[in-house]
């Protein structure tokens, strides 16, 4: 296990082990069949679905930014591709 | 599940069974602590305050006292006055009777003679509280009795993943159970109220909910600071965290997934069996525990990931930390590990099942690491400077 998932509606996980590129995501109930494309620093943040760019990112089921590029299973997930977005307040 | 408690003469139930020895400003303050030493069973806290304060801000102090002696944890109170301070006796002992009907007496420095006429009058009158105090039975009460205080502090990014959500885990356990669950720390729903206030159960609740946000960032701009720029910092980009939407996340999920039934100002006074409510604390932990304990939790939850020593004089507070590393580090200060919720092999409910044992435990005497240590380190909040 590598990776925990918060909430079923996530689309990214988080690294609870460091993760070197090319190894398969494992969570707690299983591989996901994603490979990670890059190394990811324990506790960051691995999309497990393939994110549009402009879809929200999901985590502990909420929305936690938008998608800046289009985002690929298995990348990190981080102000490099997501963007802060405050919505209706 | 059942805890064994004390009965108090207004109705509630305390978890402890402490006199406190109560000093109305900083100028009481070494006195109660003389008092406190002498005598085995009393509690009592620095109070830097009390005096030369703005109105809000002396408010606090008020309900902050006037909250410890009502706690239930608290058998009765042993109150001490320099005698020219703001914080006036009578309007001391007011503002207690407002809120209980308990043991309370009252010494004043200036008119008892001085400090040595004061500790003999207060230790005599205190040890006699103390011996009545003892003879309290304890009886069998549900976890429905219970108000919990939900606190974190010295967070790192197994918070979010591990400690907050089991203490949300608990929190929706205590509010099924028709229990309260408080959450506090009003500047960490920062970019994350949106989602709080859908929680509301009245459209009342929801606007109180951005209220105490906007109120709190308002008071910051009034000193030149903005909480959301440079918000997640360089540290918790660092540890992963992308938005401040996120870091808030993390922190809310110390409340759980249930309705939010009410929201308290800072040390107001709390009710029984209201489920999920919001108090609008500091995120400085001692002050914000102390808030809680004025509104009448008997015990506190206090997830950590870097690990904290914070105790309160009246509650007992719960430490637990998702980070294996630093509760084998500080296992002197951590009561429960939880990092099995991330690693296994337990599940986040098989641990909120050891989080709620451990929580009827220590109700019903079991003390907590902080307890054990003597932790009792107290702030109180403020809203602006000494004038």
């Amino acid at each position: 296990m590598n990776v925990m998932i918060i909430d079923p509606k996530d689309n990214v996980a988080v690294a609870v082990e460091p993760v070197k590129k090319g190894e398969a995501l494992e969570a707690r109930g299983g591989l996901l069949g994603v490979t990670a494309r890059e190394d990811i620093t324990i506790y960051h943040k691995i999309a497990i679905r393939s994110i549009a760019k402009g879809e929200p990112v999901v985590k502990y089921g909420e929305h936690i930014g938008l998608a800046k590029a289009d985002i690929e299973p298995g990348s990190h997930v981080h102000t490099h591709n997501v963007a802060d977005h405050r919505e209706a307040l | 599940m059942v805890f064994q408690g004390y009965r108090r003469p207004d109705g509630r139930i305390g978890v402890r069974n402490k006199v406190l020895i109560l000093p109305v400003s900083a100028c009481a303050s070494d006195t109660a602590r003389i008092v406190a030493s002498r005598v085995e069973g009393t509690v009592t806290f620095n109070n830097q305050n009390g005096c030369s304060q703005v109105g809000a801000d002396q408010q606090f102090t008020m309900d902050v006292m006037a909250g410890f002696a009502a706690n239930p944890n608290v058998y009765g109170s042993v109150v001490i006055s320099l005698g020219c301070e703001n914080c006036q006796m009578d309007m001391v002992v007011d503002a207690i009777r407002k809120r209980t009907n308990k043991p309370l007496v009252q010494f004043i420095i200036q008119e008892c003679g001085g400090t040595l006429k004061t500790v003999e009058l207060a230790v005599q009158a205190a040890e006699k509280m103390v011996e009545e105090a003892s003879k309290v039975k304890k009886e069998t009460f549900p976890l429905s009795e219970l108000i919990v205080g939900t606190e974190c502090g010295g967070s790192d990014p197994t918070s979010g993943l591990a400690a907050n959500p089991l203490i949300g885990e608990m929190s929706d356990r205590l509010a099924a159970a028709g229990a309260t669950s408080i959450l506090s720390e009003t500047t960490e729903f920062i970019g994350a109220e949106h989602i709080l206030a859908r929680r509301g159960v009245t459209p009342e609740v929801s606007a109180q909910i951005y209220d105490i946000v906007h109120r709190y960032e308002k008071a910051l701009q009034l000193v030149g600071e903005e909480v959301r720029a440079g918000n997640p910092s360089p540290g918790n980009k660092a540890g992963g965290l992308t938005t401040l939407e996120e870091k808030s996340l993390g922190c809310i999920h110390k409340g759980g997934h249930s309705p939010v039934n009410a929201v308290y100002d800072y040390a107001k006074q709390v009710e029984p069996h209201k489920g999920l409510v919001i108090m609008d604390t500091p995120g400085n932990d001692p002050s914000s525990v102390a808030g809680m304990a004025a509104g009448g939790c008997q015990v506190v939850v206090f997830s950590t990931g870097r690990g904290t020593p914070t105790g309160n004089p009246i509650v007992p507070v719960i430490k637990i930390t998702g980070n294996k590393l630093t509760y084998a580090n500080m296992k002197d200060n951590i009561d429960i590990d939880a990092s099995p919720v991330l690693y296994g092999p337990q599940t986040l409910e098989d641990m909120g099942d050891v989080l709620m044992e451990e929580l009827m435990e220590v109700c019903s005497g079991k003390l907590t690491k902080a307890e054990a240590l003597g932790y009792t380190e107290m702030a109180i909040a403020r809203v602006c400077n000494y004038v």
